[in-house]
């Protein structure tokens, strides 16, 4: 655990230059510049949230083409009725809007159950104070075989930490 | 790390750690509910039961109950809606189109602006809902199958665009307001002794535990919610702006409607922000977080906006002449002179000459004069609304047909009622919600913040 952002990603990059691996870091807001340094990979929520979009834009051209031109054309004003083409100006709103509703309800969906964050979940960041204002590092020993665990400590210790603790995992 | 240069003012004042953040926005949840919240809370309150006893009255007899007639058939009604879509423009744009530019000057606002979006799109969304006076048919905006051989809703009404605008507009505020909720109400659960409020606080934040994965998730959702929120506010509004500019009533057929509604509602909704700040960062302590810049910052955005405003009622006059249409200058003529043309003038006065006062550095640094200034946009800002609708139907094509409004007191009771509700809602938002985003402030505690800031001078 540490009590600073920049002590973590010190202790970060020295740690994995060691070939230590970090198997997650917990702390109270985003630390810049952090996730290359643990191999954490770029997410690919915006790419789904493009395909949600897709889907929004297509949904709401098919459905205004059913009510509008298909199942019951009305003549409003004289305004063509009897072409989806012709008649796109007015569905730009509707088509616009749908494709937002969905993508941003679909991006907000899928980042819920990607993250295990859904109403009732339980948390599971090791140490209360990780929301307010400490760093936690963990290092699992399961995960870095060619070092035993003294060694892995005495890594620790030579890193600008605050408090160690080490947990006998089942 | 991001550097800020040294002459740019801090945006958090003091020596502040990041516990003494959560100390400052947690602490006033923690403790037992001040006297004054109380007093502020049971008055808002009986304003809300007496607007609600008001909407059922409404309801159960009809809306012949409001001042309305054969020639204005549009009038507090749709003001209040606009009026308040307006001011529910303010949050979004802060969070998200802010966020674009990377303000960080944003963050000690966006939280409370956008429940103040949510709120007033709620109160918004519920005149179109009463103005139906059958509101319990009022699922027929949708397009379901129905019994009359499936006839379906109008696609080419700018009525229905705006129905799936307020609704869009209001879950995607919801979901990004909520996103950003979650890991503060985690640092809430994480803090709370008593069971209950633990218990609470722990379903609301969903289980979040600060992974650096979810953190970076988190940092692209927002993102991507931003970039897809800021077409979207621009488009609430020019969507509301057709309602009118789609007729061929004379004063709402206008080209420049859409922009000109769209700063409207900015400037409206900026000065409302500027209100409830003012005074929530007295009262809750919040002054380190939210002092004199920020203020400075939000006053140039309505300097801004309100030139905008003002030009467009100048280019509206002027094209009303220059079109040659006889119609047209008529009602722009009896707009300043006729029988509303003290609504005229109010509106001009407090959207038009007022906001122009804050080119004087100090009056725009002065947290007095800019409350009293935004309470004057505000009504300034009902007026326009007031203005476009009323005085541009009163007197139509038809001479024998022309006609005048009276409000009456279930008009104004509804309207009173409202903004009762909006309060009450965002009284409790400052009672059980963390008013600051807590963990957008800590990551620029250090850029910003004046005691780091003084320190890398030495």
């Amino acid at each position: 655990m540490y009590d600073d952002e920049q002590k973590l990603l010190a202790a970060a990059k020295e740690l994995v230059h060691q070939g230590i691996r970090v198997k997650d870091v917990f702390s109270p807001f985003p630390i810049h510049g952090l996730d290359p340094i643990i191999g954490v990979k770029r997410t690919r929520l915006a790419i789904a949230s493009f395909m949600y979009a897709t889907g929004g834009t297509t949904l709401a051209l098919l459905g205004m083409w059913y009510f509008m031109i298909h199942d019951w054309p009305m003549n409003i004003g004289g305004k063509p009725s009897f072409s989806l083409i012709q008649n796109l100006p007015a569905f730009v709103p509707v088509t616009f809007e749908f494709s937002v509703f969905c993508a941003a309800h679909g991006m907000a969906i899928t980042y819920m159950i990607r993250n295990k964050t859904l109403p009732g979940m339980p948390a599971c960041n090791p140490d209360p104070r990780t929301t307010d204002d400490k760093f936690v590092l963990e290092i699992a020993a399961s995960q870095n075989h060619d070092h035993d665990v003294e060694n892995l400590e005495a890594a620790l210790k030579q890193t600008d930490l605050m408090e160690l603790s080490i947990k006998e995992l089942a | 790390m991001h550097k800020e240069a040294a002459i740019r003012e801090p945006l958090i004042l003091g020596h502040k750690t990041y516990n003494d953040i959560t100390n400052d926005v947690v602490g006033p949840i923690e403790g037992p509910a001040p006297m004054g919240w109380k007093i502020l809370i049971s008055i808002t309150g009986l304003i809300s039961l007496y607007g609600i006893g008001c909407i059922m009255y409404l309801i159960g007899t009809g809306i012949g109950v409001w001042g309305l007639n054969k020639t204005v058939g549009w009038a507090w009604d749709i003001t209040n809606f606009v009026w308040w879509v307006g001011i529910g423009h303010a949050g979004t744009l802060i969070s998200a189109v802010l966020l674009l530019f990377r303000q960080k000057w944003r963050m000690a606002i966006n939280r409370s602006a956008e429940a103040m979006t949510i709120f007033a799109v709620i109160m918004a969304a519920m005149f179109p809902g009463i103005h139906m006076g059958r509101i319990w048919v009022g699922y027929w905006v949708f397009p379901l199958p129905n019994q009359f051989g499936s006839l379906w809703v109008n696609f080419n009404s700018p009525l229905l665009w705006d129905v799936f605008a307020i609704s869009t507009y209001f879950s995607v505020s919801l979901v990004f307001w909520y996103i950003g909720l979650i890991p503060d109400f985690a640092t809430i659960r994480d803090r709370m002794i008593k069971p209950l409020p633990k218990k609470i606080y722990s379903i609301l934040s969903f289980g979040w535990s600060g992974r650096a994965k979810n953190w970076t998730r988190f940092e692209e959702v927002s993102l991507v919610l931003a970039g897809i929120a800021t077409p979207l506010v621009f488009s609430v509004h020019s969507i509301v702006s057709m309602d009118f500019a789609t007729s061929v009533v004379p004063g709402w057929h206008t080209t420049i409607f859409p922009p000109y509604f769209v700063s409207g509602a900015v400037f409206s909704g900026f000065a409302m922000v500027l209100t409830l700040m003012l005074i929530m960062r007295k009262t809750m302590k919040l002054e380190a977080y939210v002092h004199v810049k920020h203020v400075e910052y939000m006053n140039i955005v309505i300097i801004v906006t309100g030139s905008i405003v003002g030009v467009a009622y100048l280019t509206e006059l002027f094209m009303s002449w220059y079109s040659g249409v006889e119609y047209e200058s008529y009602a722009f003529i009896n707009r300043f002179s006729g029988p509303y043309a003290w609504s005229y003038w109010i509106m001009m006065t407090c959207n038009v000459i007022s906001p122009q006062l804050m080119w004087f550095k100090k009056l725009r640094r002065s947290l007095t004069f800019t409350f009293v200034l935004t309470i004057f946009v505000n009504i300034g800002m009902w007026f326009e609304r007031y203005v476009i609708i009323v005085t541009s139907i009163h007197r139509d094509y038809n001479p024998s047909s022309w006609g005048e409004f009276h409000a009456t007191f279930i008009d104004i009771g509804v309207f009173v009622g409202t903004i009762g509700i909006f309060l009450t809602l965002f009284l409790l938002f400052a009672r059980f919600f963390p008013v600051l985003a807590l963990n957008e402030l800590k990551t620029i505690l250090k850029s910003s913040g004046e005691s780091y800031k003084s320190d890398s001078e030495h």
